[in-house]
């Protein structure tokens, strides 16, 4: 029989999930390897659980959301998040430096209706996560690596090293050496093949951070290229907030962070 | 539910519409008494936390409120902030623009139609179901999808959440000889899009009419997409404009219990944003190989006063402006010489700024506050599907009465049909919260569930 494959959605936008149905050239080759069980932006054939391999986007948001992803992974053999929501909380995670509550009041005229939990959080402070697979979005390549590789029963290979080795494979010119653009290159984990310097401009970390990150060796760099203090607290502190935010701290710089890595908890 | 007069119809979770929804009805002695769309997307709060932010980041941040329309979120953004800030930008990044939402409104147009709808009308549950007795179309769909993502993937440097738009224009403008390779693609899309027009015109389509104003923006020479006039065709024909600043006097929001989106009211009435809306405001601007298509499709002729209500029918006018997007993205290249400057700079000034352009599924409004140094003090993003949310509930309510009243279908009928309409609209859930579950409570008597 073949294996089945679930996708399950969070607090997100779903740019992830979309990465899947953009693979248009390997989409129908990958139908016929997998059974799709439960994919609701795609099918509205839903079947029941166990799934060998569950891709989750998004973060956690509401109570109701941490008790679906328990039974998510309770219904999942492998489970592989997808994307900044899901492994660093995502944008909405801007919330956990503010106060919920003023933001409920700022967005909805009945602020008593929504419910909401007053942090996001990446699925791996709730489940154990086999395998995250960084960016936002995804790079659609990484993701037919991911699922061949859990198919194949195999490790996948995402390398975590920085942007700026693709930088250097692609040939582009550095943009901090060359024009004095702020970049976060040097601390964000590869995977977009290193696509912004491309466009001329700088990394804005959208995949998180690399393997080994020494953030505070690259803030005077950013001070240097024209950030002030807001600037360069607003730079890290958008797609994957939580995530840079280990790395601020001195001392922690220094040890290596395992990323886009077999996390097991 | 033992007697099928009155019932509460729940779908817990919509399949085929993006982001996560939910629908209830609820039957009493043979009446449909409540019709919902519940949006239980969990709500990301953009709104709040944009406050605090440079002028400058909008753009990027707002794409991430949907990654099936990033560039719509995009385009919002920078027409917003620009007006705030005085600036106009000149021909040449604006047909950039135009250029990149057409690949958005080609990718997501496909999207809709092939992977979302066309299964409702065969009666299979997915784009990969289909495929097992019609590849030859999945595989043209997907083909169509990927000319879209191509456009851009090349002029945004990737399809969902492009890194290359910037206040003012792009960071890096493409050369002629980058966009060329692209002609090719895209003239295989030409076909591949007149081929659509002709499948989906060959589906059968039962007869239901919205019944509501219709809201779209309208250009005096082009089909709107990247900007225009706020333009309402009303039910009873009357037509009328007001400023893109003047959208909030008109649209009005409320928070109504069981949804995170709001709901919007046009003028107190309800209203409907997106293709059909666009067709009917817009349709005699269409160029002749679209409007073509319109007649090839069976819409009639828009420059004689062809309008299309029926929402079962928004699958062929979202294929009319696929069309009429691939159409426009081969003109745009044609014509393309490169700016001497990639984008115009925008320095900051103290103010309120509107932006409004057409998101593949309607208009989606942005205004900002900025201080005098660029810092944005408030942010307000009204999207397509908050506006949509009263009348697609009334359509709903509607077709769920008719058949009802007609021949009575058993819970599993009922639910596909409202699944159906609900489709139909192409809902975006995931960016209209601010947000969907059905349940269908049938109830006799005095006392309801
Ligand atoms: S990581 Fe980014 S692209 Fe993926 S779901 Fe979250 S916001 Fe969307
Ligand atoms: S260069 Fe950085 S910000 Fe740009 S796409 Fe790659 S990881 Fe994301």
């Amino acid at each position: 029989m073949a294996p089945t494959l679930a996708v399950f959605k969070l607090a997100s936008c779903d740019g992830c999930q979309l990465t899947l149905l953009d693979c248009e050239d390997e989409l129908l080759a990958l139908a016929g390897e997998v059974d799709i069980s439960h994919f609701l932006e795609a099918s509205s054939a839903v079947a029941p659980g166990p799934y060998d391999l569950s891709l989750v986007e998004g973060s956690v948001t509401t109570a109701a959301d941490a008790e679906r992803i328990r039974a998510i992974r309770a219904a999942s053999r492998h489970l592989v998040t997808i994307g900044a929501c899901a492994t660093a909380g995502g944008i909405q995670a801007l919330r956990n430096y503010a106060d919920v509550d003023e933001y409920r009041r700022v967005v909805y005229a009945h602020p008593e209706y929504v419910s909401t939990l007053a942090t996001s959080t990446p699925v791996s402070a709730h489940v154990d996560v086999d395998f995250e697979l960084r960016g936002c979005p995804i790079d659609r390549r990484q993701l037919i690596e991911v699922i061949t590789a859990f198919l194949a029963g195999r490790k996948p290979d995402v390398p975590d090293h920085s942007v700026c080795f693709e930088c250097k494979r692609r040939g582009t010119v550095c943009v901090t050496v060359a024009h004095g653009t702020p970049c976060l290159g040097p601390v964000t984990h590869a995977g977009c093949g290193a696509l912004c310097p491309a466009y001329q401009r700088g990394c804005f970390g959208c995949f998180g951070p690399s393997g080994s990150v020494n953030l505070p060796a690259l803030i005077p760099l950013l001070r240097r290229d024209g950030l002030d203090d807001d600037a360069v607290e607003r730079f890290l502190h958008t797609f994957n907030a939580p995530a840079f935010d280990e790395f601020t701290e001195p001392g922690k710089s220094d040890e290596s962070h395992e990323t886009g890595k077999e996390v097991r908890k | 539910m033992t007697h099928r007069g009155s019932r509460v119809l729940h779908v817990g979770s919509l399949s085929r519409v993006e982001g996560e929804g939910a629908l209830r009805l609820r039957v009493h002695d043979g009446t449909v008494t409540e019709a919902r769309l519940e949006i239980y997307e969990p709500p990301r709060f953009f709104e709040a936390f944009l406050r605090g932010r440079s002028h400058t980041e909008p753009p990027d941040i707002t794409a991430r409120v949907c990654g099936i329309c990033p560039v719509a979120y995009q385009m919002s953004a920078c027409a917003a902030i620009e007006d705030a800030c005085g600036v106009s930008v000149g021909p040449v990044i604006r047909d950039l623009r135009r250029l990149l939402y057409c690949g958005e409104w080609i990718e997501s147009q496909a999207l809709h139609i092939y992977l979302l709808h066309a299964p409702d009308f065969l009666g299979r549950a997915s784009a990969i179901d289909l495929a097992r007795t019609h590849r030859a179309e999945v595989e043209r769909g997907l083909r169509l999808k990927k000319a879209g993502n191509s456009l851009m993937e090349l002029l945004g440097g990737r399809a969902v959440h492009p890194v290359n738009v910037r206040l003012g224009g792009f960071h890096r403008v493409p050369t002629r000889a980058e966009l060329r390779p692209l002609q090719e693609e895209l003239k295989q899309a030409l076909d591949d899009a007149w081929d659509t027009v002709r499948w989906v015109a060959g589906f059968e389509f039962p007869d239901a009419r919205v019944e509501a104003d219709l809201l779209a923006l309208a250009e005096p020479d082009t089909y709107a997409i990247e900007g225009g006039t706020p333009t309402v065709l009303r039910l009873d024909g009357t037509r009328e404009s007001f400023p893109v600043r003047d959208f909030t006097e008109h649209v009005t929001e409320t928070h109504v219990a069981h949804s995170t989106a709001l709901h919007s009211r046009l003028d107190g009435r309800l209203h409907l944003t997106g293709s059909l809306a666009r067709f009917a405001i817009s349709g005699a601007r269409l160029s002749p190989v679209a409007l073509q298509a319109a007649v090839a499709a069976g819409l009639g002729d828009p420059r004689e006063g062809a309008v299309c209500h029926n929402p079962f029918r928004s699958i062929l006018v979202r294929a009319v402006e696929t069309v009429y997007a691939v159409g426009e993205a081969l003109r745009i290249i044609e014509a393309y010489e490169p700016p001497a400057r990639p984008y115009a700079e925008v320095p900051p000034v103290a103010g309120t700024g509107h932006g409004a352009t057409e998101a593949p599924r309607g208009l989606l409004y942005h205004r900002y506050e900025l201080d005098a140094d660029g810092v944005v003090t408030s942010a307000l993003l009204v999207p397509p599907t908050a506006q949509n949310q009263g009348a697609i509930e009334d359509d709903l309510r509607r077709l769920a009465q008719r058949a009802i009243t007609e021949h009575d279908p058993d819970d599993d009928e009922l639910t596909a049909l409202c699944e159906r309409a609900i489709r139909n609209h192409d809902p975006c859930i995931s960016c209209s919260t601010h947000f969907l579950d059905l349940t269908v409570v049938r109830t006799q008597g005095g006392c309801d569930a």
